[in-house]
């Protein structure tokens, strides 16, 4: 609470700037605003990044803490802060929403002020989610996320946008009011919405009943997120019609805002509960890999493919939280370390998931713009005439079936380990994903888009323009430098999982 | 001494840096491109010899050489990437390096450098019939950068897997090689077969790669560490030995496991049954590449890595799952034989060879021969390769040949099927157009087939029968039943290797040219023909470096040359830490390599003389053509169909498409019919209907039940839904507008 508030500064920074882009009327003016102040507030995240010390910060404590007193008749607080498990979160959210809007500066051509006021009204909630640490905060920026969606889908998308954004809002809503009603309970049985002092407080008085309804209402708000098999239907609908830089913030950040909540909530909030149900929640993890690997498989939609891999690739981080979670009463060292382990693949998940995933659904408007289809059927030996649109998308799916040397990799490396030393029999079974998305990826988007012979019909088809390289290039570069060296961002991570873990050891 | 070694990481790096800026800034300068890949393989291997001759004396395998790098913070604990050079480590940079700079110069003339460049038209014709409308040779390839490109990434995986000191890092060497192998088996992408051939050849090793993965996390959670100079110590297997895995209500014995686990990745990348299906399809690759893949680098990393991690499989006691690997290699080694003898393209018949004497290898380390298989692995890599090298040199010449003809043809307005050039009953009497290629091919097979004292393939090949002949005859036939059986399927296969070479031989190279192509094949350059005889060279001398000291005048002859069984001082104490004794010689034994040299001269002649006077090309039958075909077309009944199998390869392919592939696609196609139009999405669309007919039978309830109160509710209900219709259509302003003033009174709020 010294010096400046700078979580509030970064916070609230893209409302400023959406605030300017209603004064301005230049659409012209609009996008350059756009770009520029998009940029500079990743910038300020990547400030953020060097600024704090995950290492320094020891078990429930916070850099940049803010705290202020708000709606005192409740006990609301206005209180914000940042460890190693949000930093690196929400960097990726300046860096993707960076992206998302350059790249929209040069396909959205309708309505350009709505769209760019809502692109930076959006970064507001994601940003707010993952600095709050007052669980009615948190409750409102979740919700804030949820409206510029709803209108990014329902104006700017396919032609079955109106059914996507309203099951997307009623879906994810539905979730969410079941965790009001658990934030709710929390509050009578405790007093407050601190996140930082909920930890290690009796809830309930110790009703196990009362304490399990609380956690499943809260797991069914992220688990809808995430998405978790079988709350996933919201998610192949809301990626197929929304624009290319809605899908990737939709699969880059928001999906990730649930995981989040898995592990800055449910876990260390509810260690016994979840510690008695991780089962259910590692039953489910391995279904999504698997059956979201063969769903994906099953489709002839580029597009519905990616939204269902992203099913498949959330499940890999939701295990490695089961595993964790398997094992929260246990204090072997050897246990610690490979909890440690699998917490850390599933944060370094949500961030290779966020770069490589946002670069396919990148790379799914590119060739949209161009051929006006998805059709995996419709094309074929593109490799032929558009060299480097191949490289980047050979590139983009190589990582996300995890190849080594790739971040995608690295996290599945490490959800797999820490997994298979705690609940071996059902690692087993996640496996199969890891060759399930290997045949999906080289059968249904590689061959079918760019080998055998060439499909006349493309044969003047333009390769890449200089902005969609422009737009991919760091994710691809970031992704394989992630893959290379992780060290630098598992230094961060890892720092925040062993503080987070002692807190409930 | 030591300050070369410091230097190992770097081996890689030359080809890795090739590949970079190739990729990135030679791309269109194509002769600088190949000269880039050329130089950089050449650097690799000058260090990897220095490096090599650096080790020799330094006592490496008690103490290996080792370089540490941080990689991943775990928890409270470190995870250390690490480079490694241990006895194993210094004899693999001998070969692969090596190899791959001969392969490398051989493609500039097999890709024709320096030739007529297509035109775009051309291209597009060539991309769009498939590869089917090729434009008139020769023509140098198109895509020729990223060829070199793509090789040296390749060599960089290999090197980096070979001085590897982390089991990750092999790991991730491994699959960046499965990478490159996808993208050059798949490198004429607009072909069909070879876009089907590189996805087979990737998701089957991947299958084999999922249980190495396994392997190693199981390996990693149970001794906290995948550095091979920390696990493979007598205290971490000792270790291994008494821990267990829980699945549920049983567990399982750890070492077993994990042993058989990181064999599974092996088996999936050496091309071992029941996962050696993708390695014939590979041949869809340019020749180079399949010579790249089948000689010096990737088959051998299933070898090297099993060699590398044997203590797991207590080789000095034998272990049950040791002899799983002896019985795969064993089974493996005559089974893809059997199918070599009715293969009918060049390129087939040495793929089949290859998973045949990669079975040989793992036979080797299966009975606890880790010199003996490591041997046969660096002898092996040098003549295959040189075999492959001339049969695609034979292609070369075959399609000027064809090319020549089609040409010639031409103005006759003549109809004629362009003859295949890999199909070996188009060929005959090559040895006369093709001299350079004849005598240097003549060399390879001798040394495949085990031709004895001048092959090397003899030396490598005797030590494994030896080995097992030493066991089995000292232990009896039912202690030493495992080496009994290995002893007799490797002579049986010998037998099969030599007759199928001779075959090859007497098909291509004796007789009549069976076709006008034939004819008019030409010699390869020179590019091409001295890394041919680089490579015969080696495939005589390499054997001397083995020579057991016992054998008549040969041992004494190397014994005072101070060479006498070099390798197996060289390779025996690889793995004293972890043993606790080193790897025992095996003799020269006159019974196994007299049998042996017996078996390989008649097969190999009686292919030849067999073979060397067939008429029919490739359209006659085989029933008609082919005289081992004919025999078995004399047996009543199962006569022509068992024939038939073994042309078609016991149907392993056909098998796994209706067992595997297709039931995998129906269930997922399945699946998704339940997720989209069956179950649960249907769920939730029931849910959302539920919702509006609740809220209907509510606004009913609204008119007719309650009164006036309530209607005006449900007016506002009305109201409100308008004016949400009405903000989605257009006016977003509007809503924006509350939108704000919700975040006023937020801020309100807060300021209060």
């Amino acid at each position: 609470m010294n010096g400046l508030p700078i979580l509030s500064i970064i916070t609230f920074a893209p409302l400023v700037a959406a605030l300017v882009v209603l004064l301005l009327n230049n659409e012209r003016a609009i996008k350059t605003w756009s770009v520029v102040s998009s940029f500079v507030i990743f910038l300020l995240t990547l400030w953020l990044w060097f600024a704090v010390d995950p290492k320094a910060l020891g078990p429930g404590e916070f850099a940049f803490l803010e705290e202020y007193s708000w709606i005192p008749a409740i006990n609301v607080f206005y209180r914000m802060g940042v460890d190693g498990l949000s930093v690196p979160l929400i960097t990726l959210t300046g860096l993707l929403t960076f992206l998302s809007i350059f790249y929209s500066t040069y396909v959205i051509n309708h309505r350009v002020k709505e769209y760019f006021f809502l692109f930076l009204f959006l970064e507001v909630g994601m940003f707010g989610v993952f600095t709050s640490l007052d669980y009615f905060l948190f409750y409102v920026f979740w919700e804030i996320g949820l409206v510029p969606m709803y209108f990014l889908i329902g104006i700017w998308g396919g032609p079955r946008r109106e059914y996507a954004a309203i099951k997307f809002f009623i879906y994810t809503l539905a979730g969410s009011v079941l965790m009001l009603l658990a934030i709710l309970g929390l509050y009578f049985s405790t007093g407050t919405f601190d996140l930082t002092a909920l930890p290690g407080q009796e809830l309930f008085g110790g009703n196990f009943v009362l304490k399990s309804l609380a956690f499943w209402g809260i797991f069914l708000a992220f688990a809808i997120k995430v998405p978790m098999w079988p709350f996933h239907t919201w998610l192949p609908d809301a990626h197929v019609e929304a624009p290319t830089a809605g899908s990737v913030i939709l699969a880059g950040i928001l999906l990730k805002l649930g995981g989040y909540g898995f592990l800055r909530i449910l876990m260390p909030i509810f260690p016994d509960v979840f510690n008695a149900y991780w089962p259910v929640v590692a039953v489910l993890a391995v279904i999504s890999i698997v059956y979201g690997a063969l769903v994906a498989m099953a489709q002839w939609d580029l597009k519905k493919l990616i939204a269902y891999s992203s099913v498949n690739h959330m499940g890999y981080a939701m295990l490695g939280i089961a595993a964790a979670a398997a094992t929260l009463n246990s204090s072997d060292p050897a246990v610690l370390d490979s909890r440690a382990i699998a917490v850390n693949g599933a944060i370094f998940q949500f961030i290779a998931h966020g770069l490589i995933t946002g670069a396919l659904f990148f790379l799914v408007g590119v060739i949209y713009e161009r051929a006006h289809t998805r059709d995996l059927k419709a094309f074929g030996g593109l490799g032929a005439v558009v060299p480097k649109y191949y490289a980047f998308m050979a590139a983009a799916t190589f990582a996300s079936l995890g190849l080594p040397g790739l971040a995608g990799f690295v996290s599945e490396f490490m959800v797999f380990r820490g997994a298979f030393a705690l609940i071996p029999y059902i690692a087993a079974i996640g496996v199969l994903g890891i060759v399930l998305t290997a045949a999906m990826y080289l059968w249904k988007i590689i061959q079918m888009v760019f080998l055998g012979p060439l499909n006349e019909k493309w044969k003047d088809l333009p390769d890449m323009h200089w902005w969609e390289i422009a737009t991919l290039t760091p994710l691809v570069i970031l992704f394989t430098l992630f893959g290379v060296y992780p060290k630098p961002i598992l230094d961060y991570v890892n720092a925040g999982v062993v503080a987070l873990l002692d807190l409930m050891s | 001494m030591e300050s070369i070694l410091n230097y190992t990481p770097l081996i890689p790096v030359f080809p890795i840096v090739a590949f970079l800026s190739i990729i990135l800034l030679t791309r269109d300068n194509k002769r600088l491109s190949s000269t880039i890949a050329i130089v950089g393989a050449a650097l690799a291997w000058l260090l990897s010899w220095a490096v090599f001759f650096a080790s020799l004396g330094a006592k490496l395998a008690e103490h290996p050489y080792v370089q540490e790098l941080a990689w991943l913070p775990t928890g409270s604990s470190i995870f250390k990437m690490s480079v490694m050079v241990d006895p194993l480590t210094a004899i693999m940079l001998v070969m692969v390096p090596f190899v791959a700079t001969l392969i490398f110069i051989y493609s500039t003339g097999y890709h024709n450098v320096g030739k007529r460049e297509i035109s775009e038209e051309e291209w597009l014709r060539l991309t769009r019939s498939g590869g089917k409308e090729m434009p008139e040779a020769p023509y140098v390839e198109p895509k020729y950068s990223r060829f070199f490109a793509y090789v040296s990434l390749f060599l960089a995986g290999m090197l980096t897997l070979v001085v590897s000191g982390n089991l990750l890092l092999l790991f991730i060497a491994w699959e960046i090689m499965g990478l490159c192998s996808y993208l050059l088996i798949g490198f004429w992408f607009y072909k069909d077969s070879a876009a089907n051939a590189a996805k087979k050849a990737f998701l089957t090793t991947r299958v084999g790669d999922v249980l190495l993965f396994m392997g190693l996390a199981l390996l990693y959670s149970k001794t906290g560490s995948l550095n091979l100079y920390e696990i493979l110590t007598a205290e971490k297997i000792e270790l291994l030995k008494e821990a267990t895995v829980t699945l549920g209500f049983m567990s399982i014995p750890a070492l077993p496991t994990i042993a058989l686990l990181i064999f599974g990745g092996a088996v999936g990348k050496s091309a071992q049954f029941p996962l050696h299906v993708w390695l014939p399809d590979a041949m869809e690759g340019p020749t180079p590449v399949s010579a790249m893949i089948h000689a010096a680098t990737m088959v051998a990393a299933g070898v090297f890595l099993v060699a590398r991690m044997l203590p797991l499989f207590e080789p000095l006691e034998g272990s049950w799952w040791l002899n799983v690997v002896a019985l795969i290699g064993a089974f493996t080694a005559v089974f893809a034989a059997t199918i070599a003898v009715a293969q009918n393209d060049i390129k087939r018949v040495l793929a089949y060879s290859t998973i045949s004497q990669l079975g040989y290898m793992f036979a080797a380390l299966g009975i606890g021969g880790f010199i003996a298989g490591v041997f046969h692995m660096l002898t092996h890599a040098f003549f295959k390769a040189l075999l492959f090298l001339g049969s695609g040199s034979v292609i070369h010449g075959m399609e000027h040949g064809v090319h020549h003809v089609a040409h010639h043809n031409h103005g006759h307005g003549e109809h004629h099927d362009h003859p295949d050039p890999q199909d070996m009953w188009n060929m005959g009497n090559l040895r006369k157009h093709m001299p350079e290629t004849f005598w240097t091919y003549l060399v390879g097979t001798m040394a495949l087939a085990g031709i004895p004292i001048i092959t090397a393939g003899f030396w490598s090949k005797d030590e494994i029968l030896a080995e097992a002949y030493e066991i089995w005859t000292h232990e009896g036939l039912t202690q030493g039943a495992i080496p009994f059986i290995v002893w007799l399927l490797l002579t049986i296969g010998a037998v099969l290797t030599a007759f199928y070479m001779g075959r090859q031989l007497g098909l291509v190279f004796w007789g009549k040219e069976r076709t006008e192509a034939a004819k008019h094949a030409h010699e390869s350059p020179r590019s091409m023909t001295v890394p041919l005889m680089v490579l015969a060279i080696f495939s005589i001398g390499f054997g001397w470096i083995n020579i057991p000291d016992n054998t008549p005048v040969l041992g004494p002859l190397t014994e005072s040359l101070g060479i006498a069984g070099w390798l197996h001082e060289f390779l025996a104490e690889t793995h004293i830490a972890a043993l606790g004794e080193k790897y025992h010689g095996v003799p020269f034994v006159m019974q196994v390599a007299g049998l042996s040299s017996l078996l390989a001269i008649a097969g190999l002649v009686g292919g030849i003389w067999l073979y060397k006077g067939v008429t029919g090309d490739a359209t006659v039958s085989a029933f008609e053509r082919d005289p081992v075909a004919r025999l078995f077309a004399k047996i009543p009944l199962i006569g022509k169909p068992l024939w038939r199998m073994l042309e078609n390869k016991y149907y392993v392919d056909e098998i796994y498409s209706a067992l595997v592939v297709r039931p995998v696609v129906a269930f997922a196609d399945f699946l998704f019919k339940f997720d989209d139009a069956w179950i649960i999405d249907p769920i939730v669309n029931g849910v959302g209907r539920f919702g509006r007919f609740i809220a209907d039978v509510g606004r009913l309830i609204d008119v007719y039940v309650v009164d006036g109160t309530v209607n005006l509710v449900g007016f506002m209900a009305d109201e409100l839904s308008a004016g949400l219709r009405r903000l989605q259509t257009g006016r977003v302003q509007n809503y924006l507008v509350i939108l704000l003033a919700g975040v006023l009174a937020l801020a309100g709020l807060f300021l209060s």
